[in-house]
């Protein structure tokens, strides 16, 4: 088979599961009018697709500091950090989240992604072990290749699975790093990090927590799970992005352990990529400052997770298993939720739809992602729709 | 004995056939994604069941190499022995 003709496969595949004219994936937004609502096509939408979990990507703060960024800075650094990439806001911003998770130090990476491929597969390399969750991101999945490590994978948050990988490795748990995440991306759950901190020190593992979505929405100041917790001493490498809670774009890893510096001269996706532009640095910098203080703003946002997450459950939803502002609806088969992921739309509602292989255990999904911003009404509306949809489509 | 590579393939075809349907023939020449289907997920979910059958570690980077029942068989039995 051809190059080419492998993504004529993949067209068809696409063609035979989604419907001809309809734009599940990249759906073309033509117009954003605030953090919760924007233009799809003629219709106004809802947003609740997106994991912008604080509201802040037009907090009045974080616009201030890009536009002025933008004009004292530029458009763009034009280069990495390695060369002529490394401004005054990218070692700022470093230096303020090791401030914010009292860490020793912080590196600053151009988006959420490479923070997770840097991270991995600087750490680890050929002859180490990378034990990760069944359920882990693309970003993580991807750093494991990169790395050349041994690939390990354990049950969905299955800390006796976990336990049972390590033990198999013998010695060579000395040279495993663990990745575990602090909210799933999929499911919304959060990981058993009191176990898995404690089954890592018994092996004397490396732990590495992605907060991609837990910054911002768990722990007092905002921290992640590890705050939650309150084990943030238990974790070795924390990173995250800033493309949710922070509503700009970039990510982040801090650690107390002092050789994290040494990433910025082994790290190739750190080392040959572009560093983050002026205005989204800045962006970054001043929505940090609103999280940190951003007790209200959690308060909102759990409020609107729980009362979404507890009506959808009462109308026979199957969901994920516990409330938070990822709620996934998940559904036996890709015609289900592709059915309620095009009503959702037709009634002016955007939420995501993963379908297999994306969605865990074969199944399809639809995900609804609450910010803080959403309003207690929005959400009563979200359910009735939700209510009408299951009598249409379900009964 | 658990390392000899008959009963390997023994016990990997009994497993196999919870992914397939009941009418396919498993022989070690069977190709696991064109003849039984098996896509990246399924094989992800089979080789935790392999690793807790056999009491070992499979690498997911190993499973490049592995087209047909015989090829993950051989890998087990490799993994096995070098314990």
């Amino acid at each position: 088979m051809s190059l080419l003709d492998k993504l004529d496969v993949v067209a068809a595949a696409r063609k035979a599961l989604l419907p001809e004219g309809l734009e599940v994936f990249g759906t073309p937004i033509e117009e954003v009018y605030s953090a919760t609502e924007a233009r799809v096509g003629d219709r106004r939408i809802l947003f609740l697709g997106t994991n912008n979990y604080l509201g802040l990507t037009f907090a009045p703060e974080c616009l201030q500091a890009a536009h002025e960024a933008l004009d004292k800075e530029g458009t763009g650094t034009t280069g990495s950090r390695m060369a002529n990439g490394s401004y005054s806001g990218h070692r700022a911003l470093e230096r303020e989240f090791a401030d914010f998770y009292h860490c020793h130090s912080g590196i600053v990476f151009t988006t959420g992604y490479q923070a997770n491929l840097a991270m991995i597969s600087g750490l680890a390399g050929a002859g180490d072990v990378v034990l990760i969750d069944g359920d882990s991101h693309a970003s993580i999945y991807d750093g494991c290749r990169l790395s050349g490590a041994e690939i390990i994978r354990f049950r969905h948050n299955d800390v006796a699975d976990m336990e049972k990988r390590l033990r198999r490795l013998g010695e060579r748990s000395r040279s495993t790093l663990i990745v575990a995440e602090g909210i799933y991306s999929m499911l919304g759950d959060q990981a058993p990090l009191a176990e898995i901190v404690s089954i890592k020190n018994a092996y004397n593992s490396i732990l590495l927590l992605d907060e991609a979505h837990s910054l911002g929405v768990l722990g007092k100041t905002g921290q992640g799970l590890v705050e939650e917790t309150g084990l943030i001493d238990g974790v070795d490498f924390i990173t995250g992005t800033f493309s949710k809670s922070l509503g700009s774009i970039g990510g982040y890893c801090v650690s107390n352990h002092p050789q994290l510096d040494q990433l910025r001269y082994i790290s190739r996706p750190y080392i040959f990529t572009a560093s983050p532009s002026p205005a989204t640095i800045a962006s970054a910098r001043a929505a940090l400052k609103l999280l940190r203080d951003g007790t209200e703003l959690r308060r909102q946002l759990w409020q609107n997770s729980r009362q979404l997450y507890a009506r959808l459950k009462a109308l026979g939803y199957q969901l994920g298993p516990q409330p938070g502002p990822v709620i996934a609806n998940i559904l036996d088969s890709p015609q289900q939720a592709l059915m309620l992921w095009k009503g959702l739309l037709d009634h002016g509602i955007y939420v995501n739809l993963i379908l297999p292989p994306a969605a865990p255990e074969g199944k399809a999904l639809v995900r609804c992602s609450v910010s803080a911003a959403h309003t207690s009404e929005q959400m009563d509306h979200v359910g009735d729709v939700f209510a009408e949809l299951r009598k249409s489509i379900f009964q | 004995m658990a390392t000899d590579y008959n009963d390997i393939l023994l016990r990997l075809c009994f497993h196999l056939k919870q992914f397939t349907s009941p009418d396919v023939t498993i022989i070690p020449e069977t190709d696991l994604i064109n003849e039984l289907a098996i896509d990246s997920v399924k094989l992800l979910n089979l080789v935790m069941e392999i690793e807790d059958e056999f009491d070992i570690s499979v690498p997911l980077n190993a499973l490049a190499d592995v087209q047909t029942v015989h090829d993950l068989a051989k890998l087990i039995h490799h993994i096995k022995s070098a314990k």
